[in-house]
């Protein structure tokens, strides 16, 4: 009985970004940094030290024209779920449990007042999505009343990286529990950049529920990590075993192909790979 | 001026001379100290570390010097578990050079977390699954055995041994410091080999990742046996180095001879087992994740093969080969050579090791970023150098670390004894009666 309700109550929300429909306009960008109270500098022209929890990434098909191909990939963290529940690369090397897997939403947290600044979980994160806080956060005189009262901004020399909106689900739940319901609908709790994409592009949902978009699109095989059973659908460094909650699609084989390494051969023969296309 | 201090049947240079030289170090110290400042108060945006590179020059330098220290715990263990008994000659040398490259690195970690008010949390918050936890433990344990190793051979200078509290707690120390020397050797393999585990744990990095035994990733045990093969080489560069300087002969050949050879043979089987593990990782390992060795090493000319060459064969192979033979380590340059290639052969892994992991992008659409040091990370790298020479002025000055110095540089007594000379008529020049001499056979 109480495995039946711990399933009922476990969820994990993870993402599908339609590659094919993002058209590299950055608005998932700028709703994720003003959602999260992401701080900027003066000058951001040096793209390795400027935070970006949600990073647009421009990929080619490597060939000239006529036939070059440009392929938009958003990345925000992969809330990795590791070989087994929460074995997350930065997970489980922080050594002071400042990042935390959360078994009831599969979302990879950040306690900021519990991070020392090692880095080594920026280290560990193949995808780079963490980000460290160089500086002290600045805001242009007066905009600072205009930052989210429900994110707590970061100090200087602590690491952050997205949340999947973590507050967005916290505000959710109190919501259904108000109202005396248990569960919530896929559109009460969604993403800062799921809902700013013009293109539609970005899915958010629970990848267990079969109700949710993103678990019809993605098609997770939850016996085998979560690798998706849609033939159009991979994770990137699916070969890694990082098992993560975003999924990307593609009609596009080369695109379908940048999101892992392969051997020469080993792409064109799927057979050989328990990998991801 | 300070001949009261000096120990007994030795000579030291002026006074003159010693605070000149503590004057130039102290000014680089200085350098160091006000780069540090810069670093705390200020932050780390003075360096040139970024996102890319979160681990860079101080993780390097930090186990670069935990892996040179490594002949304090491997000199230990032999000298008081083996009972390697010439080795006593030299292990107030290798723990006074343990002691200085473990303070080093506990200050270079203390410059670079982002918040280091916070680093009690890595104590409070622990995280037992993380090596590098494994790390903060062990390393602090060990800097606390490395203290009660040190603290016998201050207690040793003739004016607080005259304390008899001081010369008893002094010989009591060195009647159990066998225990010590194998607390020491069981501490060392676990903190060597978790910062060894730090890299090979990372498996979103398949530059790093190894496979494991048990827990422990293949990393592990490389980074102790290397920490154990390589280590001595440093103690005995540094024994060359401060008798170049002093321009005297301090260690008998005997012992520095025995000690290279134990280096050579630990040298040679490393690289042998390193060999398998470089073959294993980049024929099964990486090729499982669909990288090739030339996704490393080929992509980049600054991380290119010329690197794990220079790592294997050059201070590997080479540095082995002399010391394992007796014409290589009786001839001084061929040993010094030898044990230069081997001090930048286990340096070089270590840079591999933290920014070579950093460097190899692992998506494909990635790209591979370069780093440099800013001047803050390069003075604060030098900081602890400055330090360990200012400690060895000092220890060398007044304590007596090398037991057979007076035997193989004796005093003539016909020339008039200088302020700096220390000899005692009624002790018979009995400068043998030290810390090792007193410690158990």
């Amino acid at each position: 009985m109480k495995q039946a309700q711990k399933e009922h109550t476990t969820k994990r929300y993870g993402m599908v970004i339609d590659l094919d429909k993002c058209t590299g306009c950055g608005s998932c960008m700028v709703a994720c940094m003003s959602e999260n109270n992401v701080p900027f500098k003066t000058d951001e022209s040096n793209k390795l030290d400027s935070i970006t929890w949600m990073q647009v990434y421009k990929l080619t098909n490597g060939k000239s024209y006529p036939n070059t191909e440009i392929c938009y990939l958003p990345r925000p963290c992969q809330h990795c779920a590791g070989k087994h529940e929460g074995h997350s690369p930065c997970v489980s090397v922080c050594p002071a449990t400042a990042t935390d897997y959360s078994k009831e939403t599969g979302i990879v947290s950040q306690i900021y007042t519990r991070c020392f600044g090692c880095r080594y979980c920026m280290g560990a994160c193949p995808y780079h999505a963490r980000y460290f806080n160089w500086w002290d956060p600045v805001w242009p005189e007066g905009m600072e009343k205009y930052l989210s009262p429900d994110v707590s901004p970061r100090m200087r020399g602590i690491v952050e990286k997205c949340s999947f909106c973590f507050h967005r689900y916290q505000l959710a739940r109190n919501k259904v529990y108000l109202e005396g319901r248990k569960d919530l609908d896929e559109d009460e709790y969604q993403t800062a950049c799921t809902q700013a994409c013009p293109a539609g592009a970005i899915k958010f949902g629970d990848l267990y529920n079969p109700e949710h978009e993103v678990h019809r699109i993605a098609q997770p095989d939850m016996q085998h990590g979560g690798r998706p059973q849609n033939p159009h659908v991979f994770r990137l460094l699916e070969r890694l075993g990082t098992n993560t909650k975003v999924y990307y699609m593609s009609e596009r084989r080369w695109v379908r192909k940048a999101g892992d390494n392969y051997l020469p051969g080993e792409f064109e023969n799927p057979g050989a790979v328990a990998g991801s296309h | 001026m300070d001949a009261a201090l000096i120990p007994k049947g030795v000579k030291r240079c002026p006074m003159w001379q010693f605070l000149l030289a503590l004057g130039v170090v102290g000014a680089v110290l200085a350098w160091g100290v006000y780069a540090m400042l810069l670093c705390w108060i200020k932050g780390l945006n003075q360096t040139n570390m970024n996102d890319y590179y979160g681990f860079a020059l101080w993780i390097w330098a930090d186990l670069a010097v935990i892996a040179v220290g490594g002949g304090a715990f491997f000199t230990g263990f032999l000298r008081y578990v083996i009972g390697k008994n010439e080795l006593k000659n030299i292990i107030n040398y290798a723990v006074l050079i343990g002691f200085i490259c473990y303070s080093s690195a506990l200050l270079i970690l203390a410059i670079d977390v982002g918040q280091p008010l916070r680093n009690w949390f890595i104590f409070w918050h622990a995280n037992i699954h993380s090596m590098l936890t494994e790390v903060a433990f062990c390393l602090s344990c060990y800097f606390g055995v490395l203290c009660i190793e040190y603290i016998p051979l201050i207690l040793e200078n003739r004016q607080i041994d005259k304390v008899p509290f001081f010369h008893n707690l002094s010989h009591n120390l060195h009647e159990t410091m066998a225990l010590f020397a194998a607390t020491g050797a069981f501490l060392s393999f676990f903190h060597q080999g978790s910062l060894g585990g730090v890299a090979g744990v990372m498996f979103g990095r398949p530059f790093a990742f190894r496979e494991h035994i048990l827990v422990w990733p293949y990393t592990f045990f490389l980074f102790t046996w290397s920490a154990a093969a390589y280590g001595p080489c440093f103690t005995l560069l540094v024994t060359w180095i401060t008798e170049k300087i002093t321009r005297k002969k301090l260690v008998k050949d005997n012992v520095i001879e025995l000690l290279a050879k134990i280096s050579g043979w630990m040298i040679l089987s490393y690289i042998i087992v390193k060999g398998i593990d470089t073959s294993y990782w980049a024929n099964i390992t990486a090729k499982s994740m669909g990288l090739s060795l030339h996704d490393f090493y080929g992509r980049n000319w600054f991380y290119g093969y010329w690197m794990l060459f220079t790592e294997l064969v050059i201070c590997g192979v080479v540095p082995a080969v002399i010391l394992i033979t007796s014409h290589g380590r009786k001839t001084a340059w061929l040993r010094v050579t030898a044990i230069t290639l081997g001090v930048v052969g286990v340096c070089l892994n270590r840079w591999v090791m933290v920014l070579q992991i950093m460097a190899t992008p692992v998506m494909t659409f990635d790209k591979f970023v370069l780093y440099y040091p800013s001047w803050q990370e390069v003075a604060t790298t030098i900081l602890p150098v400055a330090y360990g020479i200012i400690l060895i002025l000092i220890s060398y000055r007044y304590l007596p670390i090398f037991p057979q110095e007076a035997e193989l540089n004796p005093i003539d007594t016909n020339e008039p004894v200088s302020r700096e000379t220390a000899i005692d008529a009624d002790a018979g020049t009995d400068s043998t009666d030290t810390a090792a001499d007193m410690a158990p056979a």
